[in-house]
């Protein structure tokens, strides 16, 4: 195996969904290539700093306000829609 | 070396709000936006790169569900329909910022050269113990921002938020094939940008 075919499979490496027998070529290759060996690392490295940064979080005041506007809205959609026509989308959806 | 695990759980009942919404009790649905609005945010904070655009998301991406739920055909999670309307929603004000700039889901970046690791030195232990809370947050969104936007939204997706590869797919109307080739260039890139900032400092000789 060389390296670019290496790294074509990280992807699927990292998530592990391959075969047994990819996964076991691919183990073969870190066993002797140093720089694979890094950048597989420091790849599942890049991974999990960006799911445990917690970049972007939503503020909680930011959050309630939102969710006030979101919800006045939906109030005024559903003040504007007919009950009987919201009651015929669930009778329908329920009889799927 | 092990894999990387998803961090989202699966949701509880999530059908049964969704009907309930459907039939237009407004609770329900508000329990779906509880569930999920932390989720858009971050999601079209990552694609828009600006804060306001983030904000108008959640609520354009929120309503646009309520006012279409009777066109949700239940054939996939509730989420990952209101993961494609938020993604849309993000694309198109980005479109509105950088009219110069085509922006686009399906714009192929160069060829494979560009991720093809140049720099290869391992990085510290612990490279996030390098740097404070509020550096390391801003080492991580000047980076993410530097990459294309089909670039970004993949990563988002499926490595922050957890999405597998066929949801993303759905989300963001793309082939699988077409996914996971945006995520290995996205993973790639990123790990070059983050080398300055995270390799290993101490050299042979003990010299930082």
């Amino acid at each position: 195996m060389t390296c670019s075919e290496f790294l074509k499979e990280l992807t699927d490496y990292l998530d592990g969904s391959m075969d047994a027998q990819t996964r076991a070529e691919l183990e073969d290759h870190l066993q002797w290539c140093h720089n694979c060996y890094v950048v597989c690392n420091t790849t599942k490295m890049t991974i999990e700093i960006y799911r445990d940064s917690h970049l972007y979080e939503l503020p909680d005041d930011l959050r309630g306000r939102l969710r006030s506007a979101i919800l006045s809205k939906c109030h005024a959609h559903a003040a504007e829609t007919p009950v009987s026509e919201a009651k015929a989308h669930s009778d329908s959806s329920k009889a799927k | 070396m092990g894999t990387i695990q998803p961090k989202v759980a699966e949701p509880v009942d999530e059908i049964s709000l969704v009907h309930a919404a459907k039939a237009g009790d407004i609770s329900a649905f508000e329990e779906l936006v509880k569930r999920y609005d932390r989720n858009v945010f971050r999601i079209a904070q990552h694609i828009t790169q600006n804060r306001e655009d983030a904000e108008d998301v959640v609520q354009d991406a929120f309503l646009k569900a309520y006012q279409n739920l009777k066109n949700f055909q239940e054939q996939s999670k509730f989420y990952t329909w209101l993961v494609r309307i938020a993604v849309n929603e993000a694309l198109m004000r980005l479109r509105r910022r950088r009219p110069e700039r085509m922006v686009s889901l399906d714009e192929d970046i160069k060829t494979e050269e560009d991720s093809m690791p140049r720099e290869v030195a391992d990085w510290a232990p612990n490279p996030e113990q390098l740097y404070t809370q509020g550096e390391l947050k801003e080492i991580l969104g000047k980076t993410i921002q530097g990459l294309p936007p089909s670039f970004r939204t993949v990563f988002v997706l499926r490595d922050v938020e957890g999405l597998s590869t066929e949801e993303t797919a759905e989300a963001l109307d793309l082939s699988i094939p077409a996914v996971k080739s945006r995520l290995l260039r996205a993973r790639l890139q990123l790990r070059e940008r983050l080398n300055k900032y995270f390799k290993n400092r101490t050299g042979g000789d003990g010299k930082k």
